[in-house]
């Protein structure tokens, strides 16, 4: 029996160079279950290379090399035999809305369908539901053959939510989803995102210092490849502060 | 108005403007020399051609030593060596292509294949032919037969389809691939549900300069399948057959006394096969690309 572990997710010493490049070095972390881990920092802090390391999507990026420990659900990622089961437990969403060139119903339902799922009764309810929670069904029920890369920028994100929710992640990786949407959309997912942590956990990698604020329990701070601080968000903004340059960077002195 | 109002032009703007217009009378002359060759070709081979083509023409056999009567048998044998060309060229080339772009890692191996790609492709077709009479008709011994001629062709035109489908490949966004497989797909899965519908227009691009190349060949099938004359069309990959490029090489050359029309005749009929299959790959692509793009 494997006992019921408080953390999600236990990273060790964790180091990724591309080629000579090195871009982390020695990361250890805890994310707890159904908690927003914030992590914030400015440009090559390291914070893409640490989520791909996270669903192991270093496996198609021959020069990526990552070692120390990661552990998800306490099994350590690097020794797992099915990364497509590891790849399923974790849904992501990029910078960029990547509305895959399929209709609206083909981008969600292509995660079930990638598992087996063979019957349109319980594809058509996978897909309302995932839109539904990602607040994109209003929007689109009527047109759910439109081509899903037609959708505004704002409704293609929340389309890649609801793509990342079909896998039934246990772990959601935010990465700096909000770049290239307008506000008010932003604030509609940041609700959506409020409601699922009671059903996952969510690790956010931001560049609005404010969002991670307003969303995550507990953030950590990357700078130039290293894990800076580590602190409950009100602590990191109000608080006392372990180093000072978490101060400097939320206030915006630099970065 | 003085000197100094922002919308003077100034010597320096003049300048630029005449060689503004210069380079693009320049490019604009090159543009319409590249299409005077066409246009001449077309128009030279319908005014003198097109008297000599009826129904009758495409579908009576040749008469009186290739003098008189028709073509169908080259007709039809140009359709049998381009058809099991492309059957055997297209699965093997987009395999490939697939296989080095999505699967293949940069290392010696996959450089060595790229080596060999580009040089495959600089082979003259004469030269293909030898290797067919030795690896096909021989070796395999398929004899001098369509499918010999076949492989032969296809071999010369592999390099296209391999690089034509590589490059269509290489356009599918890296984003795509890594949206489809974070969501737990394997590469397969996401070559078949993703990168391959998004690339099939690109395919298709090279399917039409393949066929273009294949019809048009004489060197590589009158070694290895393609005879001067017959009476029959043939009936199965085993036979030999006419080919409507031989053929335009015989009547142009190796036979006497050849009413004047007849070549053109033949060469319309040629270029008539090559744009109709042209045409075909253009509506089928044109399909493709209204479905979608991102």
């Amino acid at each position: 029996m494997v006992t019921e572990n408080d953390n999600l997710l236990e990273i060790e010493n964790l180091s990724i160079r591309y080629g000579k490049k090195p871009v982390l070095e020695g990361v250890s972390l805890k994310v707890r279950r159904h908690e927003i881990f914030g992590i914030i920092g400015p440009a090559n802090a390291g914070k893409t290379s640490f989520l791909r390391a996270i669903n192991r999507m270093d496996e198609f990026v021959p020069s990526m090399n990552v070692t120390g420990t990661i552990r998800f659900d306490g099994r350590d990622v690097q020794k797992l035999r099915n990364l497509y089961a590891l790849r399923r437990g974790i849904g992501v969403v990029f910078p960029l809305p990547v509305g895959l060139p399929l209709s609206v119903y083909d981008n969600v339902a292509l995660a079930p369908r990638l598992r087996g799922v063979r019957k349109q009764v319980e594809l058509d309810e996978i897909v309302e539901r995932c839109l539904r929670r990602a607040a994109l069904w209003d929007e689109v029920k009527e047109r759910l053959k439109t081509l899903g890369s037609l959708l505004s920028g704002g409704q293609q994100q929340r389309l890649t939510i609801a793509r990342a929710l079909s896998q039934d992640p246990q772990l959601l990786l935010l990465d700096e989803f909000s770049i290239a949407i307008d506000p008010v959309t932003t604030m509609r997912i940041e609700e959506v995102l409020k409601e699922l942590r009671q059903e996952m956990t969510i690790i956010l990698v931001t560049n609005l210092v404010q969002q991670a604020r307003r969303l995550a329990d507990r953030t950590a701070f990357f700078l130039a490849g290293r894990c800076i601080e580590i602190n409950l968000t009100e602590e990191l903004f109000t608080g006392t502060v372990q180093d000072l340059r978490s101060r400097e960077y939320v206030e915006g002195r630099f970065g | 108005m003085t000197e100094n109002s922002p919308f003077t032009t100034t010597a320096h703007e003049r300048r630029s403007l005449s060689q503004e217009n210069r380079f693009r009378l320049l490019f604009l002359f090159m543009a319409v020399v590249l299409v005077l060759p066409v246009l001449g070709i077309l128009s030279v081979l319908v005014l003198r051609g097109s008297p000599g083509i009826s129904l009758d023409f495409l579908l009576e056999d040749p008469r009186n030593g290739m003098k008189e009567g028709g073509i169908y048998p080259a007709l039809i044998g140009t359709l049998w060596l381009t058809s099991c060309a492309l059957a055997v060229a297209l699965p093997l080339g987009v395999s490939a292509a697939i296989y080095l772009t999505e699967y293949a890692r940069d290392n010696w191996f996959t450089r060595l294949i790229n080596l060999a790609i580009i040089n495959l492709a600089g082979v003259p077709s004469i030269v293909h032919a030898l290797f067919g009479v030795g690896a096909f008709v021989h070796f395999l011994q398929f004899g001098h037969s369509i499918l010999a001629a076949s492989c032969t062709l296809a071999v010369m035109t592999l390099p296209v389809v391999i690089i034509a489908t590589r490059e269509s490949l290489q356009a599918v966004p890296r984003a795509f691939r890594d949206a489809c497989w974070s969501l737990g797909a394997t590469r397969w899965q996401t070559i078949w549900r993703v990168v391959l519908p998004n690339s099939g227009s690109g395919i298709l691009t090279g399917i039409i300069l393949v066929v273009s190349r294949t019809v048009g060949e004489t060197a590589p099938i009158m070694f290895t399948g393609a005879a001067f004359y017959m009476q029959y069309t043939p009936e199965s990959i085993f036979d030999q057959t006419m080919a409507l490029s031989l053929h335009l090489y015989n009547v142009s050359t190796q036979v006497n006394d050849v009413p004047k029309h007849l070549p053109f005749s033949v060469a319309l009929t040629l270029i008539g096969v090559v744009l109709t299959m042209n045409a075909a790959a253009i509506f089928l692509r044109m399909k493709l690309r209204g479905r979608k793009k991102w």
